[in-house]
């Protein structure tokens, strides 16, 4: 009796022992509340287009992987060249890839790709998608025209002359139209897409996980998976995605908890890191309603910051930020001023602007989400910053907030009806690409229009980032947003904190990952060992 | 008795529609607006109000509360604004999940609960009754949320025994690849009710091992499980009443359990659609939620009157 029962838990520990892991599988642990959509129009911000869109999906022109070594641009995809029409710059001309295969075998036409666009801006077409539409328009907005030319060429015509129209258009996922005829709407389209990407779709399972299998017919030989299956779960709590790697049920996380590395290091797992296009700052209110109208006072938190001990705080998850771009960065320029610790100047900057001891007292509200998307650890981040400038006799009150609060506050620029007075909005923030700048820093894109919520204007600013759309000279364009981001931190434009690493955590079985300098990542080049 | 029924589901008409207006005017007042969250940060003006208007919500709110329902009364929740799945059908999955969750651990729980109440009253004032209640205090003081965190780092990041996540690699099954992810949700759920059952428990046979009749009965020279069963008959009515009301608790998925476990249920769907102020979800849950709660006391009520003669109804 006492045999048998020893017996039957000795099998049950077993059981318990016995891991359900696959050889070439690699599971990964998303920070998603939920599944990406997946019909080629991914919702879930970045992280959804790194998981939902590239895995599955090309676009006319995808993102490079291969130049780790700085930050990641654009590549050919399902259009192998394409230019502005030499007599007129407002019309682009596509040549599509020819011999591409749909995941369920039909072949790619240019009549496709019209038949994408149509379902992305033509709300009279059959397929045109009025669920989910609106929520890319981001990504069309500049295209008011579009055609087919010939076979292999197609055109797409702009408002206004915008040279970084291929940068806007590379979210703009392709989808087979024979697959769609077959399902007939793209509710169900999801549960059965079929794009023509690296990977392709198994099974999705609502809620729980995208089953992904390699397409051996992928059209990029070199970029044919290694990887048999690649599972994609959500798990958006911090803690359990660390469980859930350290307990063997994924292989990779996407942003592990900054105090949760150093034991992951030390229990063997991998931790990469590597600078992508983002940045945690404050859009300063730059109305006259605010004291950060007064740029000696926005000089001067920006001396007044200890972005090292941040870094330190954040377990070498960061770098410090000195300015919108990263100092590396093509678009840095040259600023006349590099913002270093000193609260010594910081208080003088501030006694000048009549602050300080003798003078008024510098009190400050500032918006600051909880958590969301880019935003890193908000929260002890901001404590860091809170005591940093108490040290320089600033008084500043956080108004916390989650973040589809904080989202929405960014669509009510200072003076908005109905909106309680606010210094700035700390967040993390993408800058992918040079739209992001023209966004933030123009008259153009005052918020609620872009995302200028701090109403910054510099006339000089404004005319260059105009100029920069306008020329189709990549390297001219890059110098002169160079020269616009210049003044954009001459002028302390925002309180710059730190760039985010983009940290992941790997499981010693992954072998062969190297981390891109982007937002997307490339899931076809590693493999997991048993 | 069946008027009685009748009547009593009737009243869940006007407990719905106040839940669903009370629930519809709090997400409103809330700041934060569903179309932030699905469209990214720098999209412009005109693009988010034509995706407002594609959603429907550009009309005044007493009209979208009126569409909305007239959708409900014909059995159609909607379809969530993020993931533009159909709401119902989602909602089944995910009460499918929480309903496993619940009654496993209502299951560990009550028993567990109604054991040590026992124990403690029949050995009142010594160590085991002692013990008892150190358990009843600790499991409804200790926040769930922390108990799950460190069953996670015990059993699954430790002893890498039971996984730390999720429930399993399809639909539910009551197999074991299934069950090795229930032990450890269920196990943290099942905490609170077990401390509050003993308690409850604990209280009303103490109290009615005090009644004259008990004396009496003692008196006649009744064997202890004589006793027993005139003890369950009269503690049971308050009992099963604590019951059915943690039981609608645990049916309501509580959100901190379901999210350390990401364990997809309706506690954790209606977490996400809150963070992503998805109006149509909250509501739609919240309503079924509610449901939930009348039907659980209607049940319990009958049963209530079933077992106790003095409640019985005309």
């Amino acid at each position: 009796m006492a045999f048998r029962s020893i017996a039957a838990i000795g099998s049950l520990v077993f059981l318990l022992f016995v891991s359900s892991s696959q050889a070439q599988t690699l599971r990964v642990g998303m920070t998603t509340t939920d599944l990406p959509t997946t019909g080629g129009i991914p919702d879930n911000g970045s992280e959804g287009g790194r998981f939902a869109g590239y895995t599955m999906y090309d676009a006319l022109v995808n993102w490079d992987f291969t130049k780790v070594d700085k930050s990641a641009d654009l590549t050919p995809g399902l259009a192998t060249e394409w230019k502005v029409d030499p007599a007129d710059p407002q019309t682009w001309i596509f040549t599509i890839r020819q011999g591409v295969k749909f995941h369920d075998g039909s072949v790619l036409t240019a009549d496709d790709i019209i038949w994408n666009f149509d379902r992305h801006l033509n709300d009279k077409a059959p397929n045109y998608d009025r669920a989910q539409a609106g929520s890319y328009r981001n990504y069309t907005s500049q295209v008011d025209k579009y055609w087919k030319i010939d076979d292999t060429h197609i055109a797409l015509h702009t408002k206004v002359p915008y040279s970084v129209l291929p940068y806007m258009i590379s979210r703009v996922f392709i989808v087979s139209p024979t697959q769609y005829r077959k399902i007939g709407n793209w509710l169900d389209f999801q549960a059965n897409p079929s794009g023509t990407g690296p990977f392709k779709v198994e099974k999705i399972n609502p809620h729980v996980s995208i089953d992904l299998v390699r397409n051996d017919d992928y059209w990029d030989k070199t970029r044919i998976p290694k990887l048999k299956k690649l599972i994609l779960m959500p798990i958006p709590d911090a803690n359990t995605r660390v469980a859930a790697l350290r307990s063997g049920q994924v292989d990779w996380i996407e942003y592990p908890a900054p105090d949760s590395i150093p034991s992951l290091k030390a229990a063997g797992f991998q931790v990469v890191t590597k600078p992508y296009p983002h940045v945690w700052a404050w859009q300063y209110n730059t109305t006259e309603k605010s004291a950060f109208h007064d740029k000696r006072v926005r000089l001067a938190l920006n001396y007044a910051l200890d972005r090292d001990g941040m870094v330190e705080l954040l377990g070498g998850t960061a770098k410090p930020s000195i300015g919108f771009y990263d100092k590396e960065s093509k678009y840095f320029g040259k600023p006349s001023v590099i913002f270093n610790y000193d609260p010594e100047k910081a208080k003088a900057l501030l006694k000048e602007a009549g602050y300080g001891p003798g003078g008024k007292k510098l009190d400050i509200t500032v918006q600051l989400p909880t958590a969301g998307s880019g935003n890193m650890v908000p929260l002890p981040m901001g404590e860091v910053v809170q005591q940093n400038l108490r040290d320089v006799g600033v008084n500043l009150t956080y108004e916390v907030v989650d973040w589809g609060t904080m989202l929405s506050s960014l669509r009510q620029p200072p003076g908005a009806p109905n909106t309680p007075h606010r210094d700035g909005i700390a967040h993390g923030l993408p800058l992918g690409d040079p739209t992001n700048f023209y966004n933030e820093f123009t008259s153009m894109a005052f918020a609620p229009s872009g995302s200028n919520w701090s109403l910054y204007k510099n006339e000089k600013v404004d005319e260059l980032s105009r100029k920069a759309f306008e020329t189709f000279d990549p390297a001219e364009r890059d110098r002169l947003i160079a020269e616009a981001h210049t003044i954009v931190v001459d002028d302390a434009a925002w309180l710059f904190v730190v760039h985010d690493l983009n940290p992941r955590a790997l499981g010693k079985n992954v072998v062969g990952f190297v981390q891109a300098q982007s937002w997307y990542q490339d899931f076809t080049q590693l493999t997991v060992k048993d | 008795m069946l008027l009685y029924i009748v009547r009593r589901v009737a009243y869940a008409i006007p407990i719905a529609l106040l839940v669903s207006l009370v629930c519809f005017m709090l997400v409103h007042i809330a700041p934060g607006d569903p179309i932030d969250s699905i469209v990214p940060p720098d999209t412009p003006k005109e693009a988010v109000e034509q995706v407002r208007r594609e959603y429907g919500l550009d009309k005044p709110l007493p009209v979208q509360f009126a569409v909305w329902l007239s959708h409900v009364v014909q059995g159609d929740l909607g379809r969530s604004i993020a993931s533009r799945r159909p709401i119902a059908g989602d909602l089944m999955l995910a009460s499918g999940k929480t309903f496993v969750l619940a009654v496993t651990a209502a299951t560990i729980g009550f028993s567990l609960g109604v054991a040590l109440g026992s124990l403690a009253a029949f050995f009142q004032g010594t160590w085991i009754d002692r013990l008892c209640v150190g358990f009843a205090v600790a499991g409804v003081s200790v926040p769930h949320y922390w108990l799950g965190m460190v069953m996670v780092i015990i059993f699954s990041v430790l002893l890498a025994a039971l996984p730390a996540m999720g429930a399993g690699p399809s639909d539910w099954v009551w197999d074991w690849v299934h069950i090795r992810f229930l032990i450890l949700p269920a196990i943290t759920l099942s905490v609170i009710p077990a401390g509050l059952i003993t308690r409850t428990v604990r209280g009303t046979v103490i109290e009615i091992l005090n009644q004259d009749f008990i004396t009496t009965l003692r008196g006649k020279g009744i064997r202890r499980s004589g006793l027993l069963l005139h003890v369950v008959k009269n503690a049971a009515p308050t009992v099963l009443a604590v019951m059915g009301l943690q039981f609608g608790y645990l049916m309501g998925g509580s959100i901190l359990v379901e999210s350390v476990f990401s364990w997809p249920g309706t506690g954790m769907m209606l977490n996400n659609a809150i963070f992503r102020r998805d109006i149509p979800v909250i509501q739609g849950a919240t309503l079924v939620l509610a449901m939930f709660f009348v039907l659980l006391n209607l049940i319990v009520d009958l049963v209530q009157t079933a077992i106790d003669p003095r409640m019985r109804r005309t």
